[in-house]
Protein backbone atom coordinates (compact mmCIF):
# COMPACT_ATOMS: atom_id res chain seq x y z
CA UNK A 1 0.00 0.00 0.00
CA UNK A 2 2.83 2.37 0.91
CA UNK A 3 4.50 1.42 -2.35
CA UNK A 4 1.35 2.29 -4.29
CA UNK A 5 1.06 5.56 -2.45
CA UNK A 6 4.68 6.49 -3.19
CA UNK A 7 4.09 5.61 -6.85
CA UNK A 8 1.09 7.93 -6.80
CA UNK A 9 3.19 10.68 -5.25
CA UNK A 10 5.86 10.25 -7.93
CA UNK A 11 3.14 10.47 -10.59
CA UNK A 12 1.77 13.65 -9.01
CA UNK A 13 5.29 15.06 -9.03
CA UNK A 14 5.48 14.51 -12.79
CA UNK A 15 2.27 16.50 -13.08
CA UNK A 16 3.79 19.18 -10.86
CA UNK A 17 6.90 19.40 -13.05
CA UNK A 18 4.65 19.78 -16.10
CA UNK A 19 2.72 22.55 -14.34
CA UNK A 20 5.96 24.29 -13.40
CA UNK A 21 7.34 24.07 -16.91
CA UNK A 22 4.10 25.52 -18.28
CA UNK A 23 4.56 28.50 -15.97
CA UNK A 24 7.98 29.25 -17.43
CA UNK A 25 6.98 28.44 -21.01
CA UNK A 26 4.05 30.86 -20.76
CA UNK A 27 6.16 33.50 -19.03
CA UNK A 28 3.58 33.38 -16.24
CA UNK A 29 5.92 33.28 -13.25
CA UNK A 30 5.00 36.75 -12.04
CA UNK A 31 1.33 36.73 -13.01
CA UNK A 32 0.52 36.27 -9.33
CA UNK A 33 2.75 38.93 -7.82
CA UNK A 34 2.44 38.00 -4.16
CA UNK A 35 3.36 34.89 -2.18
CA UNK A 36 2.22 32.93 -0.23
CA UNK A 37 -1.04 34.79 -0.83
CA UNK A 38 -2.58 35.16 -4.29
CA UNK A 39 -3.67 38.74 -5.00
CA UNK A 40 -4.16 39.10 -1.27
CA UNK A 41 -6.37 36.01 -0.95
CA UNK A 42 -5.40 32.90 0.90
CA UNK A 43 -4.11 30.61 -1.81
CA UNK A 44 -6.89 28.09 -1.23
CA UNK A 45 -9.70 30.64 -1.28
CA UNK A 46 -8.58 32.59 -4.35
CA UNK A 47 -11.77 32.65 -6.46
CA UNK A 48 -11.65 30.34 -9.51
CA UNK A 49 -13.32 33.12 -11.53
CA UNK A 50 -10.01 34.94 -11.30
CA UNK A 51 -7.92 32.11 -12.66
CA UNK A 52 -7.69 33.78 -16.03
CA UNK A 53 -4.95 33.86 -18.65
CA UNK A 54 -1.50 33.26 -17.16
CA UNK A 55 -2.84 33.15 -13.61
CA UNK A 56 -4.24 29.72 -14.42
CA UNK A 57 -0.70 28.40 -14.89
CA UNK A 58 0.92 30.10 -11.90
CA UNK A 59 -1.91 29.56 -9.44
CA UNK A 60 -2.49 26.04 -10.73
CA UNK A 61 1.19 25.31 -10.17
CA UNK A 62 0.91 26.57 -6.61
CA UNK A 63 -2.15 24.44 -5.89
CA UNK A 64 -0.63 21.29 -7.37
CA UNK A 65 2.58 22.00 -5.45
CA UNK A 66 0.58 22.36 -2.24
CA UNK A 67 -1.15 19.05 -2.94
CA UNK A 68 2.17 17.34 -3.56
CA UNK A 69 3.47 18.86 -0.34
CA UNK A 70 0.46 17.52 1.54
CA UNK A 71 0.94 14.06 0.01
CA UNK A 72 4.61 14.19 0.97
CA UNK A 73 3.67 14.91 4.58
CA UNK A 74 1.44 11.83 4.53
CA UNK A 75 4.17 9.74 2.97
CA UNK A 76 6.82 10.90 5.42
CA UNK A 77 4.50 10.18 8.35
CA UNK A 78 3.58 6.81 6.87
CA UNK A 79 7.22 5.89 6.47
CA UNK A 80 8.03 7.14 9.93
CA UNK A 81 5.43 5.01 11.64
CA UNK A 82 5.26 1.95 9.38
CA UNK A 83 8.65 1.53 7.74
CA UNK A 84 11.10 -0.73 9.58
CA UNK A 85 14.20 0.54 7.76
CA UNK A 86 15.52 3.47 9.75
CA UNK A 87 17.42 5.05 6.89
CA UNK A 88 14.28 5.00 4.75
CA UNK A 89 12.28 6.68 7.48
CA UNK A 90 14.80 9.50 7.51
CA UNK A 91 14.82 9.52 3.72
CA UNK A 92 11.10 10.27 3.88
CA UNK A 93 11.81 13.15 6.24
CA UNK A 94 14.48 14.40 3.82
CA UNK A 95 11.93 14.30 0.98
CA UNK A 96 9.58 16.38 3.10
CA UNK A 97 12.40 18.85 3.76
CA UNK A 98 13.11 18.99 0.04
CA UNK A 99 9.53 19.77 -0.90
CA UNK A 100 9.33 22.47 1.78
CA UNK A 101 12.58 24.02 0.54
CA UNK A 102 11.21 23.78 -2.98
CA UNK A 103 8.11 25.71 -1.97
CA UNK A 104 10.21 28.40 -0.30
CA UNK A 105 12.40 28.71 -3.41
CA UNK A 106 9.27 29.04 -5.53
CA UNK A 107 8.04 31.84 -3.29
CA UNK A 108 11.39 33.60 -3.22
CA UNK A 109 11.72 33.57 -6.98
CA UNK A 110 8.35 35.35 -7.22
CA UNK A 111 9.21 37.90 -4.54
CA UNK A 112 12.57 38.67 -6.13
CA UNK A 113 11.21 38.85 -9.72
CA UNK A 114 12.52 35.52 -11.02
CA UNK A 115 16.28 35.85 -10.62
CA UNK A 116 17.95 33.19 -12.77
CA UNK A 117 19.89 31.74 -9.83
CA UNK A 118 16.81 31.11 -7.67
CA UNK A 119 14.65 29.93 -10.58
CA UNK A 120 17.37 27.51 -11.69
CA UNK A 121 17.79 26.25 -8.13
CA UNK A 122 13.99 25.77 -8.00
CA UNK A 123 14.17 23.71 -11.19
CA UNK A 124 17.17 21.72 -9.94
CA UNK A 125 15.59 20.92 -6.59
CA UNK A 126 12.39 19.86 -8.36
CA UNK A 127 14.36 17.12 -10.11
CA UNK A 128 15.99 16.02 -6.87
CA UNK A 129 12.63 15.83 -5.12
CA UNK A 130 11.20 13.86 -8.03
CA UNK A 131 14.15 11.46 -7.84
CA UNK A 132 13.52 11.05 -4.10
CA UNK A 133 9.89 10.10 -4.69
CA UNK A 134 10.92 7.63 -7.39
CA UNK A 135 13.58 6.20 -5.10
CA UNK A 136 11.06 5.79 -2.27
CA UNK A 137 8.69 4.05 -4.66
CA UNK A 138 11.54 1.75 -5.64
CA UNK A 139 12.73 1.12 -2.07
CA UNK A 140 9.22 0.20 -0.96
CA UNK A 141 8.55 -2.07 -3.93
CA UNK A 142 8.13 -5.79 -3.17
CA UNK A 143 10.83 -6.71 -5.66
CA UNK A 144 13.37 -4.38 -4.05
CA UNK A 145 12.56 -5.61 -0.56
CA UNK A 146 12.65 -9.22 -1.54
CA UNK A 147 15.89 -8.90 -3.46
CA UNK A 148 16.91 -11.29 -6.20
CA UNK A 149 17.98 -14.87 -5.83
CA UNK A 150 21.10 -13.98 -7.77
CA UNK A 151 21.66 -10.25 -7.27
CA UNK A 152 23.39 -8.26 -9.97
CA UNK A 153 26.88 -7.45 -8.79
CA UNK A 154 28.58 -5.56 -11.60
CA UNK A 155 30.99 -2.79 -10.70
CA UNK A 156 31.15 -1.59 -14.30
CA UNK A 157 27.36 -1.26 -14.47
CA UNK A 158 27.38 0.72 -11.23
CA UNK A 159 30.01 3.05 -12.64
CA UNK A 160 28.44 3.63 -16.03
CA UNK A 161 24.88 3.92 -14.73
CA UNK A 162 25.85 6.34 -11.96
CA UNK A 163 27.91 8.42 -14.37
CA UNK A 164 24.94 8.52 -16.72
CA UNK A 165 22.60 9.68 -13.97
CA UNK A 166 24.98 12.44 -12.87
CA UNK A 167 25.48 13.62 -16.45
CA UNK A 168 21.73 13.70 -17.06
CA UNK A 169 21.24 15.79 -13.94
CA UNK A 170 24.02 18.16 -15.01
CA UNK A 171 22.39 18.41 -18.44
CA UNK A 172 19.06 19.27 -16.80
CA UNK A 173 20.75 22.00 -14.77
CA UNK A 174 22.26 23.47 -17.93
CA UNK A 175 18.83 23.29 -19.55
CA UNK A 176 17.26 25.04 -16.57
CA UNK A 177 19.93 27.73 -16.72
CA UNK A 178 19.17 28.14 -20.41
CA UNK A 179 15.45 28.51 -19.75
CA UNK A 180 15.83 30.98 -16.92
CA UNK A 181 18.40 33.16 -18.64
CA UNK A 182 16.32 33.41 -21.81
CA UNK A 183 18.88 31.54 -23.90
CA UNK A 184 16.47 28.99 -25.34
CA UNK A 185 16.67 30.50 -28.81
CA UNK A 186 20.16 31.97 -28.53
CA UNK A 187 21.05 29.55 -31.33
CA UNK A 188 18.00 29.79 -33.55
CA UNK A 189 18.62 26.95 -36.02
CA UNK A 190 18.86 23.17 -35.77
CA UNK A 191 20.77 20.94 -36.39
CA UNK A 192 23.18 23.64 -37.54
CA UNK A 193 24.26 26.52 -35.37
CA UNK A 194 24.05 29.79 -37.27
CA UNK A 195 24.53 27.66 -40.36
CA UNK A 196 27.72 26.04 -39.03
CA UNK A 197 28.68 22.99 -37.05
CA UNK A 198 30.09 25.29 -34.34
CA UNK A 199 28.70 28.81 -33.77
CA UNK A 200 30.70 31.46 -35.60
CA UNK A 201 30.14 34.02 -32.87
CA UNK A 202 29.66 33.82 -29.13
CA UNK A 203 27.89 35.35 -26.17
CA UNK A 204 27.09 33.99 -22.73
CA UNK A 205 23.61 32.96 -23.93
CA UNK A 206 25.04 31.20 -27.00
CA UNK A 207 27.60 29.43 -24.80
CA UNK A 208 24.88 28.15 -22.45
CA UNK A 209 22.75 27.00 -25.37
CA UNK A 210 25.75 25.36 -27.06
CA UNK A 211 26.65 23.56 -23.81
CA UNK A 212 23.12 22.15 -23.65
CA UNK A 213 23.40 20.79 -27.18
CA UNK A 214 26.80 19.25 -26.50
CA UNK A 215 25.36 17.89 -23.27
CA UNK A 216 22.53 16.25 -25.21
CA UNK A 217 25.08 14.48 -27.37
CA UNK A 218 27.04 13.32 -24.33
CA UNK A 219 23.93 12.12 -22.52
CA UNK A 220 22.81 10.21 -25.60
CA UNK A 221 26.18 8.47 -25.78
CA UNK A 222 26.32 7.50 -22.10
CA UNK A 223 22.72 6.32 -22.14
CA UNK A 224 23.49 4.13 -25.13
CA UNK A 225 26.59 2.86 -23.32
CA UNK A 226 24.58 1.99 -20.21
CA UNK A 227 21.84 0.29 -22.17
CA UNK A 228 24.34 -1.62 -24.30
CA UNK A 229 26.09 -2.80 -21.15
CA UNK A 230 22.79 -4.00 -19.73
CA UNK A 231 21.85 -5.84 -22.94
CA UNK A 232 25.24 -7.53 -23.33
CA UNK A 233 25.88 -8.47 -19.73
CA UNK A 234 22.47 -8.73 -18.12
CA UNK A 235 20.18 -9.56 -21.01
CA UNK A 236 18.14 -11.91 -18.88
CA UNK A 237 17.43 -9.43 -16.13
CA UNK A 238 14.13 -7.76 -16.93
CA UNK A 239 14.45 -5.31 -14.05
CA UNK A 240 17.41 -3.87 -15.95
CA UNK A 241 16.52 -4.44 -19.61
CA UNK A 242 13.11 -2.80 -19.28
CA UNK A 243 14.42 0.56 -18.00
CA UNK A 244 17.36 0.27 -20.41
CA UNK A 245 14.91 0.05 -23.31
CA UNK A 246 12.67 2.73 -21.88
CA UNK A 247 15.50 5.21 -21.44
CA UNK A 248 16.56 4.85 -25.08
CA UNK A 249 13.02 5.62 -26.18
CA UNK A 250 12.85 8.56 -23.79
CA UNK A 251 16.16 10.00 -24.95
CA UNK A 252 15.06 9.70 -28.58
CA UNK A 253 11.86 11.55 -27.72
CA UNK A 254 13.79 14.10 -25.70
CA UNK A 255 16.25 14.94 -28.49
CA UNK A 256 13.32 15.27 -30.90
CA UNK A 257 11.47 17.56 -28.49
CA UNK A 258 14.60 19.64 -27.99
CA UNK A 259 15.00 20.10 -31.73
CA UNK A 260 11.32 20.94 -32.12
CA UNK A 261 11.54 23.45 -29.30
CA UNK A 262 14.04 25.41 -31.37
CA UNK A 263 12.34 24.85 -34.72
CA UNK A 264 8.92 25.93 -33.39
CA UNK A 265 10.37 28.99 -31.66
CA UNK A 266 9.66 27.48 -28.26
CA UNK A 267 6.14 26.18 -28.72
CA UNK A 268 4.69 26.20 -25.22
CA UNK A 269 3.64 22.55 -25.05
CA UNK A 270 6.66 21.13 -26.84
CA UNK A 271 8.94 23.14 -24.61
CA UNK A 272 7.11 22.04 -21.47
CA UNK A 273 6.94 18.36 -22.40
CA UNK A 274 10.68 18.58 -23.12
CA UNK A 275 11.18 19.46 -19.45
CA UNK A 276 8.97 16.59 -18.29
CA UNK A 277 10.65 13.99 -20.50
CA UNK A 278 14.01 15.21 -19.19
CA UNK A 279 12.82 14.40 -15.68
CA UNK A 280 11.65 10.96 -16.82
CA UNK A 281 15.04 10.27 -18.43
CA UNK A 282 16.72 11.17 -15.14
CA UNK A 283 14.35 9.01 -13.09
CA UNK A 284 14.79 6.01 -15.40
CA UNK A 285 18.55 6.29 -15.20
CA UNK A 286 18.27 6.58 -11.43
CA UNK A 287 16.28 3.34 -11.31
CA UNK A 288 18.95 1.51 -13.31
CA UNK A 289 21.63 2.94 -11.03
CA UNK A 290 19.85 2.02 -7.82
CA UNK A 291 19.19 -1.50 -9.05
CA UNK A 292 22.88 -1.76 -9.92
CA UNK A 293 23.75 -0.61 -6.41
CA UNK A 294 21.15 -2.82 -4.76
CA UNK A 295 23.57 -5.59 -3.88
CA UNK A 296 26.04 -3.16 -2.34
CA UNK A 297 23.33 -1.50 -0.30
CA UNK A 298 22.32 -4.90 1.02
CA UNK A 299 25.87 -5.93 1.81
CA UNK A 300 26.59 -2.81 3.75
CA UNK A 301 23.60 -3.42 5.91
CA UNK A 302 21.82 -0.21 4.96
CA UNK A 303 18.75 -2.29 4.55
CA UNK A 304 18.33 -3.84 7.93
CA UNK A 305 15.95 -6.50 6.70
CA UNK A 306 18.47 -8.04 4.36
CA UNK A 307 20.79 -9.62 6.86
CA UNK A 308 18.09 -10.76 9.20
CA UNK A 309 15.95 -12.65 6.74
CA UNK A 310 17.09 -16.24 6.70
CA UNK A 311 15.31 -17.15 3.52
CA UNK A 312 14.06 -15.08 0.63
CA UNK A 313 10.67 -13.73 1.70
CA UNK A 314 7.61 -14.03 -0.38
CA UNK A 315 7.28 -11.19 -2.85
CA UNK A 316 3.58 -11.11 -2.11
CA UNK A 317 4.15 -10.07 1.48
CA UNK A 318 7.71 -8.95 1.96
CA UNK A 319 6.80 -6.30 4.51
CA UNK A 320 5.80 -8.92 7.04
CA UNK A 321 9.22 -10.50 6.84
CA UNK A 322 10.90 -7.17 7.37
CA UNK A 323 8.76 -6.08 10.26
CA UNK A 324 9.78 -9.08 12.29
CA UNK A 325 13.23 -7.68 12.67
CA UNK A 326 13.17 -4.26 11.11
CA UNK A 327 13.33 -2.21 14.28
CA UNK A 328 15.86 -4.40 16.00
CA UNK B 1 25.34 39.49 24.19
CA UNK B 2 26.54 37.67 21.11
CA UNK B 3 23.09 36.23 20.68
CA UNK B 4 21.54 39.68 20.77
CA UNK B 5 23.99 40.86 18.14
CA UNK B 6 23.00 37.98 15.87
CA UNK B 7 19.33 38.76 16.36
CA UNK B 8 20.04 42.36 15.45
CA UNK B 9 21.92 41.40 12.30
CA UNK B 10 19.13 39.01 11.34
CA UNK B 11 16.54 41.71 11.91
CA UNK B 12 18.39 44.17 9.72
CA UNK B 13 18.81 41.57 6.99
CA UNK B 14 15.09 40.81 7.15
CA UNK B 15 14.23 44.49 7.00
CA UNK B 16 16.56 44.92 4.02
CA UNK B 17 14.95 42.02 2.21
CA UNK B 18 11.47 43.38 2.88
CA UNK B 19 12.53 46.71 1.40
CA UNK B 20 14.05 44.91 -1.58
CA UNK B 21 10.83 42.97 -2.15
CA UNK B 22 8.59 45.93 -1.64
CA UNK B 23 9.07 47.48 -5.04
CA UNK B 24 10.73 50.67 -3.91
CA UNK B 25 8.59 53.69 -3.36
CA UNK B 26 5.15 52.45 -4.30
CA UNK B 27 2.42 54.22 -2.38
CA UNK B 28 4.88 56.60 -0.82
CA UNK B 29 5.36 60.31 -1.12
CA UNK B 30 8.15 61.46 -3.39
CA UNK B 31 11.41 62.16 -1.68
CA UNK B 32 11.94 65.81 -0.93
CA UNK B 33 15.22 65.88 -2.81
CA UNK B 34 13.56 64.51 -5.91
CA UNK B 35 10.57 66.82 -5.81
CA UNK B 36 12.49 70.00 -5.13
CA UNK B 37 14.01 72.11 -7.91
CA UNK B 38 17.19 70.45 -9.06
CA UNK B 39 20.41 71.91 -7.74
CA UNK B 40 20.95 75.60 -7.28
CA UNK B 41 20.90 76.49 -10.96
CA UNK B 42 19.14 79.39 -12.58
CA UNK B 43 15.44 79.36 -13.40
CA UNK B 44 14.33 79.18 -17.00
CA UNK B 45 13.29 82.62 -18.22
CA UNK B 46 9.91 82.19 -19.87
CA UNK B 47 10.38 85.48 -21.72
CA UNK B 48 13.28 84.15 -23.77
CA UNK B 49 12.32 80.49 -23.92
CA UNK B 50 11.78 78.86 -27.28
CA UNK B 51 10.53 75.49 -28.45
CA UNK B 52 11.26 72.50 -30.60
CA UNK B 53 8.51 71.12 -32.76
CA UNK B 54 8.75 68.35 -35.21
CA UNK B 55 7.62 65.10 -36.67
CA UNK B 56 8.72 61.51 -36.48
CA UNK B 57 8.43 59.30 -39.51
CA UNK B 58 9.54 55.96 -40.74
CA UNK B 59 11.26 55.40 -44.05
CA UNK B 60 10.27 52.20 -45.79
CA UNK B 61 7.64 49.53 -45.46
CA UNK B 62 6.34 49.44 -41.92
CA UNK B 63 6.28 46.04 -40.27
CA UNK B 64 2.92 44.54 -39.51
CA UNK B 65 1.98 44.50 -35.85
CA UNK B 66 1.68 41.08 -34.26
CA UNK B 67 -1.85 39.79 -33.78
CA UNK B 68 -3.02 39.33 -30.20
CA UNK B 69 -5.09 36.41 -28.96
CA UNK B 70 -7.05 37.50 -25.92
CA UNK B 71 -9.13 34.36 -25.58
CA UNK B 72 -7.40 33.35 -22.34
CA UNK B 73 -9.49 35.97 -20.56
CA UNK B 74 -13.20 36.18 -21.43
CA UNK B 75 -13.39 39.76 -20.14
CA UNK B 76 -10.73 40.90 -22.60
CA UNK B 77 -12.47 39.09 -25.44
CA UNK B 78 -15.77 40.75 -24.57
CA UNK B 79 -14.14 44.17 -24.49
CA UNK B 80 -12.37 43.73 -27.81
CA UNK B 81 -14.66 42.23 -30.41
CA UNK B 82 -12.53 43.12 -33.43
CA UNK B 83 -9.16 41.55 -34.23
CA UNK B 84 -6.49 42.99 -31.96
CA UNK B 85 -2.88 43.82 -32.73
CA UNK B 86 0.14 45.00 -30.81
CA UNK B 87 0.81 48.74 -30.67
CA UNK B 88 4.42 48.47 -31.77
CA UNK B 89 4.09 50.49 -34.97
CA UNK B 90 1.40 53.15 -34.80
CA UNK B 91 1.57 54.70 -38.24
CA UNK B 92 -0.52 57.60 -39.48
CA UNK B 93 -2.78 57.68 -42.51
CA UNK B 94 0.14 58.77 -44.71
CA UNK B 95 1.90 55.49 -43.97
CA UNK B 96 4.98 57.33 -42.69
CA UNK B 97 4.28 59.35 -39.58
CA UNK B 98 5.05 57.41 -36.44
CA UNK B 99 3.31 57.71 -33.08
CA UNK B 100 4.47 56.55 -29.64
CA UNK B 101 7.98 57.87 -30.08
CA UNK B 102 9.45 59.41 -26.95
CA UNK B 103 11.42 62.57 -27.80
CA UNK B 104 13.46 64.30 -25.11
CA UNK B 105 16.40 66.57 -24.46
CA UNK B 106 19.20 64.19 -23.75
CA UNK B 107 22.02 66.67 -23.25
CA UNK B 108 22.85 70.38 -23.17
CA UNK B 109 20.58 71.71 -20.44
CA UNK B 110 23.42 72.74 -18.18
CA UNK B 111 22.69 73.98 -14.70
CA UNK B 112 19.03 74.96 -14.76
CA UNK B 113 16.62 74.33 -11.97
CA UNK B 114 12.99 73.40 -12.54
CA UNK B 115 9.84 73.70 -10.57
CA UNK B 116 8.70 70.47 -8.98
CA UNK B 117 6.39 68.48 -11.20
CA UNK B 118 2.77 69.46 -10.77
CA UNK B 119 -0.02 66.99 -11.13
CA UNK B 120 0.44 63.32 -11.56
CA UNK B 121 1.29 60.97 -14.36
CA UNK B 122 -1.26 58.23 -14.92
CA UNK B 123 -1.37 54.84 -16.53
CA UNK B 124 -4.68 53.04 -16.85
CA UNK B 125 -5.39 49.39 -17.54
CA UNK B 126 -8.42 49.61 -19.72
CA UNK B 127 -9.81 47.15 -22.23
CA UNK B 128 -6.86 44.93 -21.43
CA UNK B 129 -4.40 47.54 -22.70
CA UNK B 130 -2.22 50.13 -21.06
CA UNK B 131 -3.23 53.72 -21.68
CA UNK B 132 -1.02 55.45 -22.64
CA UNK B 133 1.32 53.02 -24.32
CA UNK B 134 4.29 55.43 -24.18
CA UNK B 135 4.57 58.41 -21.87
CA UNK B 136 7.00 60.54 -19.92
CA UNK B 137 7.18 61.76 -16.34
CA UNK B 138 9.55 63.41 -13.92
CA UNK B 139 11.73 61.96 -11.22
CA UNK B 140 9.78 62.26 -7.99
CA UNK B 141 6.46 62.78 -9.75
CA UNK B 142 3.57 60.65 -8.62
CA UNK B 143 2.51 57.97 -11.05
CA UNK B 144 -1.04 56.80 -10.47
CA UNK B 145 -1.76 53.29 -11.68
CA UNK B 146 -5.40 52.47 -12.22
CA UNK B 147 -7.23 49.30 -13.13
CA UNK B 148 -10.43 50.25 -14.96
CA UNK B 149 -11.07 46.72 -16.16
CA UNK B 150 -13.52 44.26 -14.61
CA UNK B 151 -10.71 41.71 -14.61
CA UNK B 152 -7.51 41.53 -12.67
CA UNK B 153 -4.12 42.80 -13.79
CA UNK B 154 -0.66 42.94 -12.36
CA UNK B 155 1.57 45.84 -13.24
CA UNK B 156 5.19 44.88 -13.40
CA UNK B 157 7.81 47.59 -13.94
CA UNK B 158 11.22 46.38 -15.06
CA UNK B 159 13.61 49.30 -14.71
CA UNK B 160 17.38 49.00 -14.65
CA UNK B 161 18.20 52.06 -12.59
CA UNK B 162 15.11 52.22 -10.37
CA UNK B 163 13.54 49.65 -8.08
CA UNK B 164 11.61 46.92 -9.86
CA UNK B 165 8.05 46.39 -8.67
CA UNK B 166 5.18 44.03 -9.41
CA UNK B 167 1.77 44.75 -7.91
CA UNK B 168 -1.57 43.10 -8.36
CA UNK B 169 -4.81 44.96 -8.93
CA UNK B 170 -7.50 42.32 -8.79
CA UNK B 171 -10.49 44.62 -8.33
CA UNK B 172 -11.91 47.06 -10.87
CA UNK B 173 -11.21 50.64 -9.86
CA UNK B 174 -8.16 49.88 -7.74
CA UNK B 175 -5.49 52.55 -7.67
CA UNK B 176 -1.93 52.70 -6.49
CA UNK B 177 0.84 55.23 -6.76
CA UNK B 178 4.52 55.01 -7.41
CA UNK B 179 7.44 57.39 -7.76
CA UNK B 180 10.70 56.80 -9.57
CA UNK B 181 13.80 58.01 -7.83
CA UNK B 182 16.21 58.19 -10.77
CA UNK B 183 16.03 59.21 -14.40
CA UNK B 184 15.71 56.34 -16.82
CA UNK B 185 14.78 56.12 -20.48
CA UNK B 186 12.79 53.90 -20.78
CA UNK B 187 11.16 51.86 -18.03
CA UNK B 188 9.13 48.97 -19.49
CA UNK B 189 5.86 47.86 -17.93
CA UNK B 190 4.20 44.54 -18.54
CA UNK B 191 1.21 42.63 -17.34
CA UNK B 192 2.27 39.06 -16.63
CA UNK B 193 -1.36 37.96 -16.64
CA UNK B 194 -2.04 39.25 -20.14
CA UNK B 195 1.25 38.83 -21.96
CA UNK B 196 0.39 41.26 -24.75
CA UNK B 197 0.03 44.25 -22.42
CA UNK B 198 3.11 46.43 -22.36
CA UNK B 199 3.94 50.09 -21.95
CA UNK B 200 6.98 52.33 -21.56
CA UNK B 201 7.67 55.41 -19.49
CA UNK B 202 10.59 57.80 -19.85
CA UNK B 203 11.60 59.19 -16.45
CA UNK B 204 13.57 62.44 -16.59
CA UNK B 205 14.92 65.03 -14.17
CA UNK B 206 13.68 67.86 -16.39
CA UNK B 207 10.41 68.69 -18.16
CA UNK B 208 11.65 68.66 -21.76
CA UNK B 209 10.07 65.60 -23.31
CA UNK B 210 7.11 64.69 -25.51
CA UNK B 211 5.55 61.70 -27.20
CA UNK B 212 4.72 61.81 -30.89
CA UNK B 213 1.01 61.71 -31.71
CA UNK B 214 -0.80 59.77 -34.44
CA UNK B 215 0.47 62.28 -37.00
CA UNK B 216 4.01 61.85 -35.76
CA UNK B 217 4.04 65.35 -34.26
CA UNK B 218 5.66 66.41 -31.03
CA UNK B 219 6.22 69.71 -29.25
CA UNK B 220 8.74 70.55 -26.53
CA UNK B 221 8.16 74.06 -25.25
CA UNK B 222 9.58 76.52 -22.72
CA UNK B 223 13.11 75.50 -23.68
CA UNK B 224 15.81 78.02 -22.76
CA UNK B 225 18.13 79.22 -25.54
CA UNK B 226 21.02 76.84 -26.15
CA UNK B 227 22.33 73.91 -28.11
CA UNK B 228 20.80 70.56 -27.27
CA UNK B 229 21.04 66.93 -28.15
CA UNK B 230 17.58 65.56 -28.83
CA UNK B 231 16.92 61.86 -28.78
CA UNK B 232 13.94 60.02 -30.21
CA UNK B 233 13.23 56.55 -28.80
CA UNK B 234 11.04 53.89 -30.36
CA UNK B 235 10.37 50.51 -28.76
CA UNK B 236 11.48 48.54 -31.82
CA UNK B 237 13.35 50.95 -34.05
CA UNK B 238 15.75 52.07 -31.33
CA UNK B 239 17.00 55.62 -30.96
CA UNK B 240 17.99 58.52 -33.17
CA UNK B 241 19.71 61.71 -32.05
CA UNK B 242 20.36 65.11 -33.51
CA UNK B 243 21.64 68.43 -32.36
CA UNK B 244 19.52 71.56 -32.38
CA UNK B 245 20.32 75.16 -31.43
CA UNK B 246 17.54 77.38 -30.09
CA UNK B 247 17.80 81.12 -29.93
CA UNK B 248 15.75 83.39 -27.70
CA UNK B 249 12.03 82.93 -28.39
CA UNK B 250 12.93 80.78 -31.33
CA UNK B 251 10.95 77.76 -32.46
CA UNK B 252 12.81 75.11 -34.40
CA UNK B 253 11.39 72.34 -36.54
CA UNK B 254 13.06 68.98 -36.28
CA UNK B 255 12.39 65.78 -38.18
CA UNK B 256 13.36 62.33 -37.02
CA UNK B 257 13.24 59.59 -39.62
CA UNK B 258 13.64 55.97 -38.60
CA UNK B 259 14.55 53.38 -41.16
CA UNK B 260 12.10 50.51 -41.37
CA UNK B 261 13.57 47.08 -40.67
CA UNK B 262 14.67 45.14 -43.72
CA UNK B 263 12.24 42.65 -45.28
CA UNK B 264 9.29 44.16 -43.46
CA UNK B 265 5.76 43.21 -44.30
CA UNK B 266 3.58 46.16 -45.07
CA UNK B 267 0.81 46.92 -42.66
Amino acid sequence: MLHRFSQFLAGCTVLLILAGSLVTSNDAGLSVPDWPTSYGWNMFTFPPSMWVANILYEHGHRLIASSVGFLTIIMAAWLWFAEPRRWLRWFGVAALGAVIAQGVLGGLTVLFFLPAAISTAHAGLAEIFFCMTVAIALFTSPRWIAGAAEPVDDAMLRTVATTTTILIYAQILVGATMRHTGAGLAIPDFPWMFGHVIPDHWSSAIAIHFTHRVGALLVTLVVLATSAHVYFHHGGRRELTRPATLIIALVAAQVTLGALTVLTQRNVWINSVHVVVGALVLATSLVISLRAWRVVIGERGLRTAESAIPARPSIRNPQSAIRTEGRA
Amino acid sequence: MLRNAWVGVLGMALAASVVACGGGSSDTKPADSAAAPAGGGQKVDAATAGSVKGTVSVDGAVPKNDAIKMNADPVCVKQNASPQFQETYEVGADGKSLANVFVYVKDGLGNYSYDPPTGEAKIDQQNCRYHPHVFGMRVGQTLTIVNSDPTLHNIHAMPKGNAEFNNGQPIQGMKMTHTFSAKEVMVPFKCDVHGWMNAYVGVLDHPYFAVSDKDGKFDISNLPPGTYTLEAWHEKLGTATQSVTIGAKESKDVTFTFKAPAAATTN
